[in-house]
């Protein structure tokens, strides 16, 4: 595979962020508390991800090596804090019951580990490419996750019935089902991962 | 091209030009953006107010009054009241939530909203359409609470709670009562003003008919708020 | 009396990590051994205690002040990033046992959500609504920071000590490492879910 290829798949399976790097845990968990609410929030990190990628890969040799991580996170927030505006005023429902975790996305340390580990020693194509790759890997996982918890949950999936709401285990949209349906998705993408490898 | 020394004018330098192109395009976006998100505040806020009253044809809603501590929008059709928005806080299961409740002229209750909760997933939070769903006892639409007990069964009412949220549905409850007092407080107001307005509508259609109103309410009563006269 | 509500509720009712879902990188990371577990415990507390006061002064004399409350996301991390480096130093000149206990976990501290997120609870104010008659003033604001802070430890305390008995423990395959931390950490929300309704 060639380079570019390998840099926008490595986010999606090998490195994924929630099952491989295990990071950005908070709003994995907060968030999927449906496949909607899942995925604009992986979408919205999906944003800030690849616009702090390109930028700070831009910026890789003019900031100094000591003021390196300030000059980063005043990039990352400016970004974050866009989308704060732009949720606001065009998504205004979205953005209300993502709340806190919208401005949050400053601290997910997806955001500023991509940017220490890849942008700040990558061109700007490749920090792009990585940024999407990802992101979109942190959108599948709360996607998928936001589904598993909404179906066992409430009988739905995308907002759509597929079973009546009264036998769904409502554990699963509460705080406890979060980690425990992290924790068997997890454990089978473990064994998955233990079968490709052999 | 090698990373630039950190030497102090470097530093400063590059934090200072960051941190100001940050600013300046925050800014630029913070001007672009704030007129949509005032009126999609602003819309949120009609529509909650419109899907809670009549939906009389040509429906005209007054500017907002403060009646004991709550909001209460009234409405008109065609120059006479048809019923008013009341806007009622309480403290729920999760935290506190907002709830618009609507009546009719006979202080009926014709619809309600949640504007903001915080009960919790798939319990408490029924409360967003269970009191609307005509199901037993559960549905509080069309009724009053001056005529009908409004508190839980559990507790001696007329009203089923959700199930297994019986924190949630008290809590909803009372707000809907605090909403129907200010209501009632209003109302009382209102009648006594009542020849007032209806003379001043008759006169002229087009003059400002509350201000007559609100002035006959305040000579009677002491516990309606002087708000700003109300547009008709 | 609403102080006393303001602490249960923070610490138990609305555990920050069991219910809320802040702080839970540190959760997993430094929850091991109960000594880390206890020193990261005790680090949070100071810094998430004093960011909150700062904070909450900002907003109120700056942020409000200008109309520029959209910069709120990017002073308050600014502020956070440079708090946690002025402890380091002072901490470092006036006390040294303590910064020998408390050293290392400052720099993991910027970027621990939970103060963030406590940060923009308290400053917006929207934290009072979880206690009933409690006002979104400086002093209560930073006694709810506070009790946030010792609910953050005492989970992380207790979740140490679990996992401490764990590790010695045969786990199925799939599951060793954060899968089963994850359970575990499902159970103990669990349990902190039967204080809800309490306050």
């Amino acid at each position: 595979m060639n380079k570019p290829m390998k840099t926008l798949t490595n986010g999606l399976l090998r490195e994924n962020p929630t099952f491989g790097l295990v990071l950005g845990m908070c709003p994995t968990l907060a968030t999927t508390t449906s496949a909607i609410n899942g995925m604009s929030m992986g979408l919205a990190t999906l944003f800030v991800l690849v616009c702090s990628n390109v930028v700070i890969s831009l910026l890789r040799n003019l900031i100094p090596d000591k003021v390196h991580i300030p000059a980063y996170i005043v990039v990352i927030a400016s970004f974050v804090t866009m989308v704060q505006l732009l949720m606001q005023a065009y998504v205004p429902a979205i953005y209300e019951t993502l709340g806190l975790f919208i401005p949050l996305i400053v601290v997910n340390c997806i955001v500023l580990g991509r940017a220490e580990a890849f942008a700040a020693k990558n061109n700007v194509g490749l920090s792009a490419l990585d940024g999407l790759g990802m992101g979109l890997g942190f959108t599948l996982s709360l996607t998928v996750l936001g589904a598993i918890r909404e179906l066992l949950g409430s009988g739905m999936c995308f907002g759509m019935p597929v079973f009546p709401e009264q036998y769904g285990m409502l554990i699963f949209v509460l705080a406890p089902g979060a980690f425990i349906a992290l924790a068997y998705l997890m454990a089978g993408v473990n064994k998955l991962r233990k079968r490709m490898d052999a | 091209m090698k990373r630039l020394e950190s030497n102090l004018k470097n530093m400063s330098l590059s934090l200072t030009i960051v941190a100001l192109a940050a600013a300046a395009l925050l800014g630029g976006l913070y001007v672009l953006t704030e007129e949509p998100i005032a009126r999609q505040k602003a819309e949120k806020q009609q529509k909650a107010i419109t899907s809670v009253l009549p939906a009389t044809e040509g429906i005209e809603i007054a500017e907002p009054e403060m009646v004991d501590g709550m909001t209460l929008y009234k409405a008109y059709a065609g120059g006479e009241f048809a019923g008013a928005a009341v806007q009622a806080e309480e403290n729920g299961f999760g935290g506190k939530f907002k709830v618009m409740v609507g009546f009719d002229k006979d202080g009926n209750i014709v619809n309600y909203e949640v504007l903001e909760h915080q009960e919790t997933p798939g319990l408490g939070d029924h409360m967003v359409s269970w009191f609307k769903t005509d199901k037993g006892n559960q549905s509080v639409i069309g009724r009053s609470p001056a005529t009908a007990n409004f508190t839980v069964g559990k507790d001696g009412g007329d009203v089923d709670a959700i199930t297994a949220a019986t924190i949630s549905s008290r809590a909803f409850l009372k707000a809907v009562c605090h909403a129907y007092e200010a209501y009632a407080d209003q109302q009382a107001d209102a009648e006594s003003g009542a020849t007032a307005l209806s003379e001043a509508a008759e006169i002229a259609e087009t003059a400002d008919i509350t201000a007559g109103e609100d002035a006959a309410g305040n000579e009677t009563s002491s516990e309606s708020n002087n708000e700003t006269p109300v547009q008709s | 009396m609403v102080y006393f509500l303001i602490i249960i509720s923070a610490i138990f009712v609305n555990n920050i990590v069991f219910s809320q879902f802040l702080g839970i990188c540190p959760f997993l990371g430094v929850s091991k051994k109960i000594d880390t577990a206890a020193g990261m415990g005790a680090a949070v507390t100071f810094v998430l205690t004093l960011a909150t006061v700062v904070t909450y002064l900002l907003q109120k004399y700056v942020l409000v002040q200008f109309h520029v409350e959209f910069l709120q996301t990017i002073l308050f991390i600014l502020v956070i990033a440079a708090l946690v480096q002025i402890i380091e130093i002072v901490l470092k000149k006036i006390s040294p046992s303590l910064y020998q206990a408390l050293g290392v976990f400052l720099p993991l501290i910027t970027t621990n959500c939970c103060i963030l997120g406590v940060a923009i609870l308290v400053a917006d104010g929207t934290w009072a609504g979880k206690v009933p008659g409690a006002e979104a003033n400086l002093l209560q604001g930073t006694v709810y920071a506070f009790a946030t802070a010792l609910g953050f430890a005492l989970a992380l305390i207790l979740f140490a000590g679990i996992r401490e008995q764990l590790s010695m423990n045969k786990v199925p395959k799939a599951m060793e490492g954060t899968p089963i931390a994850l359970l575990t950490a499902g159970l103990l929300a669990m349990a902190f879910m039967g204080f809800s309704g309490v306050v």
